[in-house]
Formats: C-alpha cells, structure tokens, sequence
C-alpha cells in the first residue's frame, strides 16, 4: 500500500552524473590523504618509533601519532559516512555524547590506573 | 548531496511533528544508533587495554620489534605487513563509498562491480588478520629468554637453520647414527622449554640422545625487557658474548626458562595481559569484518538480483557501507594503539 504520509528521504540522496563526478574526485582526494597519512605513520614507526627514540621526542612522536589517527577519523566519518553532509543537529546528536563520554572515560581509566601502578611500584610484592 | 538534509527549513516545522528532524530516513538513523553503541563498545575495550598499559610493572612490547615479519620474507621488516593490511581496509572503504556513489545514480553496474571489488578486499583483511594470528601464537625462532641474571630479553637477528639431529644414544625410534632431518624445529622448541638440551645434546620424545648440528645465527642482539641484578631494561647486547649468553640458558636443561609465542597462559612479548588484549580486540575487530563481509555479500546479491533498482533506491547498500566504513573507522584505532605507540 502506497502511503503518502511519510518522505521518503532516501530518495534525496540521488545526484547527477556531474555531481557524481565531483563527489568522486572528493572520494580520491581522502583516499590519497589516508594512505599518505597511514605511509607517513608507517616510515615513522620503523625508524624513529618506541624501540629507537625516548624521552620527550617519543612523546611528541606519541601525540603527534594521535592527532594523525584523530585526523583519519575524521576523514572517515565526514566523507565517506557522509556525515559531513548530514544536518547539523543530527551530527551533534551522534558525535558530542559519545566524545564527552569517551573523554570522560579516557581520563578517568588512565588517572586510576597511573594510581594504582604507583601504589603497586610503592608497596608491591 | 542534495535533498532535504541541506534544504533550509524552519526550526519549528523541523521539529513540529510529520517530518523527520534530521532529515534521515528511519533505516539510516537506526544504524547510526547501531555504530554509536558498537563505538563505545571498542572505546571501552581499548581504554581498558590503556589501562592495562598504564598500570603494567613490566615493559610493554613495542609494535616495531613485535610485528616486523612479512610472509615468505621472514624478519626485519617492522610494521610492513600491518600497513599492507590498512592500505587493504582503507582501500575496501573506498570501493565501498563508490559502491553507495553509483547508487545514489541508480547504476546497478557500477553498484555491483564496486560491491564485489568491498567484498574481496575484506576477505584479504581477514586472511592477513589470520596470518598475523598465527604468527604471533608460534613466536620468534629465539623466543623470550630469562638470562643467568634473572632477567629477561627478547632476542633480534637471523636464527642459522638447524640442519638435522645425529642419535649418539638409541631410543624407543631410533638408532645410533641415525639422521634425523624432519620436523627439526618444532622438536627443538619443546625440548628447549622443557630443558632436554644440555651441552649441545637433545633429549627426544623417545629417550634418545642426539647432536644438534646447527647454523651459526647472525646478527644476534639481545634486548633486555625485565630488569636482573646485573642486565636493565633497555639494555642491548650484542655480539659473541650476548650469544653465548644465550646459549649458556639453552643448554643448561633447566626447563621453562625460553617462552615461545602467546597464548592465554604465557606469552614471549611482554606482560600477560598484552596477549589477552591483543586477542579479544584484534578478534572482535576481525568478527565484525567477518560479518561485514557476509553482509557485503548478502546486499551484493540483492543488488544483482535488482531488488533495490526496483525500490528506487539503494539505500541498503548506504547503510552497509555506513557499517563497513565503522569496521575501518575501529581498525585505525586499534592500529594506533597496538602498532604504533
């Protein structure tokens, strides 16, 4: 049974063979972007990773690691699960909980556990 | 994109009833849902594993020296393989979002070649994921070994390849002077755990004695992973003396003192947990792009048959790539977490 009462949004997502060239090229630009990306990390890893540097070099290299993880990530889910062009509340709706959650967790987890290694350092066996 | 999501419609009417407020059909917004809840899932399994980490008494392993094998090539090549592995899954989500691309122009053509391109790249992470596994269960040809110190060390270099046992003492199989040629390895394994090794003589299965004859390895480099009274983390020793070392703990017959692999009990890398972490993440994570593949299939097919070009629109195929996409999405982290720092 036809019903007229509901938009069948999917239908929206269709595009012209002009926009679907765009959208392409878009789709081969990030591809190139990841893989230099993961290449980069790669090289870095196996010349200059944790068995080579310390002290506060492997730590820029450390967090220098997860800006580039975080920027794949982004890439990811604004291009290729289209979320980018989604509307703006639903992007809110999926991603600030879940990062505020994540966050929260993050902290919380690695502050305790920094503890109770120190505890264990301390008094243990 | 065009469509509702970026036409400009008034908050109110947005949001009073009748239409949906993201713009989203029901389908796509329930995945989303899905994606957000299996997304905490991996976030919690992974700041579990950072907790593990950050808490551990012992160094933890170091992707570098632990993955540096490629098939038929050996060692020494740090990280290639699981970069190889990446470059596959990146590349399967690319084929994925040209799938639901050709779709949103209802080519069926283009939607099919694309999906089937989606499908044989999961299928080749899934076997580099199985390789990879077996890989790390069997271990290093040197294995992890306590030194005279008490300390531990994993071992780095090229083992020289065992040529054959020669009996000098009859067993329950064999004779004196028979040349034993099969299996060398495995053989030399079990017996270096269970201390029958004593000056250069093997003690087989079935009681019989026998030389190893044995190339010279190369390279040798020892690298201390638990402090002893005299070696300390980080410490590497290289040369003639680290390789006598070595071989001093081989043959002394004391049993245990070489761990070859991981499994749930002991592993060769580093604390225990790394192996159970390693396992259930990289694991879940490999079910899921099990899954996917079949799923990947199963919309391939409605696809052929031509049950969405009939429906007007291949939003199935939008939201198994939305799924496939999140199987990437997880494999960037756990590559991060595991691999990298």
């Amino acid at each position: 049974m036809e019903r007229d009462d509901i938009i069948e949004y999917s239908l929206d997502a269709h595009h012209s063979e002009e926009a679907g060239k765009a959208i392409r090229k878009k789709i081969l630009n990030v591809t190139i972007l990841l893989t230099l990306i993961t290449a980069l990390e790669v090289i870095v890893g196996a010349k200059w990773g944790r068995a080579s540097t310390s002290g506060v070099t492997w730590q820029m290299i450390k967090y220098g690691y997860i800006v580039l993880t975080l920027i794949k990530a982004a890439y990811i889910v604004l291009v290729f699960m289209h979320l980018g062009d989604e509307r703006k509340s639903m992007k809110y709706v999926i991603l600030v909980p879940y990062i505020l959650f994540i966050l929260f967790l993050i902290f919380i987890a690695l502050m305790e556990a920094l503890a109770v290694g120190h505890a264990w350092a301390t008094y243990g066996s | 994109m065009a469509g509702h999501a970026t036409q400009q419609i008034d908050s109110s009417s947005l949001w009073g009833g009748k239409v949906s407020p993201f713009s989203t059909s029901y389908g796509k917004l329930m995945m989303w849902f899905f994606l957000v809840s299996d997304a905490l899932t991996f976030g919690g399994l992974l700041i579990a594993y950072g907790y593990t980490r950050h808490d551990a008494q012992d160094a933890w392993p170091i992707g570098e020296e632990t993955f540096n094998s490629m098939p038929f090539l050996g060692h020494g090549f740090p990280l290639l393989y699981v970069a190889l592995m990446t470059f596959i899954l990146i590349v399967s989500s690319v084929t994925m979002v040209l799938a639901v691309e050709a779709g949103h122009r209802m080519d069926k053509r283009g939607v099919v070649k694309w999906m089937i391109a989606t499908i044989i790249g999961g299928f080749f992470f899934v076997g580099s994921q199985a390789w990879e596994w077996y890989h790390f269960i069997h271990g290093s040809e040197f294995g992890k070994v306590e030194l005279a110190d008490g300390s531990q060390a994993i071992v780095k270099g090229h083992f020289g390849e065992i040529e054959n046992f020669k009996v000098t003492f009859a067993g329950k199989h064999h004779k004196k002077g028979d040349v034993i040629t099969e299996d060398l390895m495995h053989q030399y394994q079990h017996a270096v755990v269970a201390g029958d090794i004593e000056n250069g003589v093997i003690t087989l299965h079935d009681g019989s004695k026998a030389t190893i004859n044995k190339k010279a390895d190369a390279h040798f480099e020892m690298i201390i992973k638990k402090d002893g009274s005299k070696n300390k983390v980080g410490d590497k020793l290289k040369g003639d003396r680290a390789c006598k070392q070595y071989y001093e703990v081989i043959n002394s017959g004391v049993s245990n003192k070489v761990i070859y692999g991981a499994n749930l009990k002991q592993n060769e890398y580093g604390p225990q947990q790394y192996a159970q972490f390693f396992f259930f993440i990289t694991g879940f994570h490999g079910f899921h792009v099990f899954s996917g593949v079949m799923i990947n299939i199963i919309i391939c097919l409605g696809a052929v048959a031509g049950t969405y070009h009939k429906r007007g629109h291949y939003e199935m195929v939008e939201k198994t790539g939305l799924y496939w996409h999140f199987v990437d999405l997880v494999w960037v982290f756990v590559f991060t977490f595991f691999y990298l720092v």
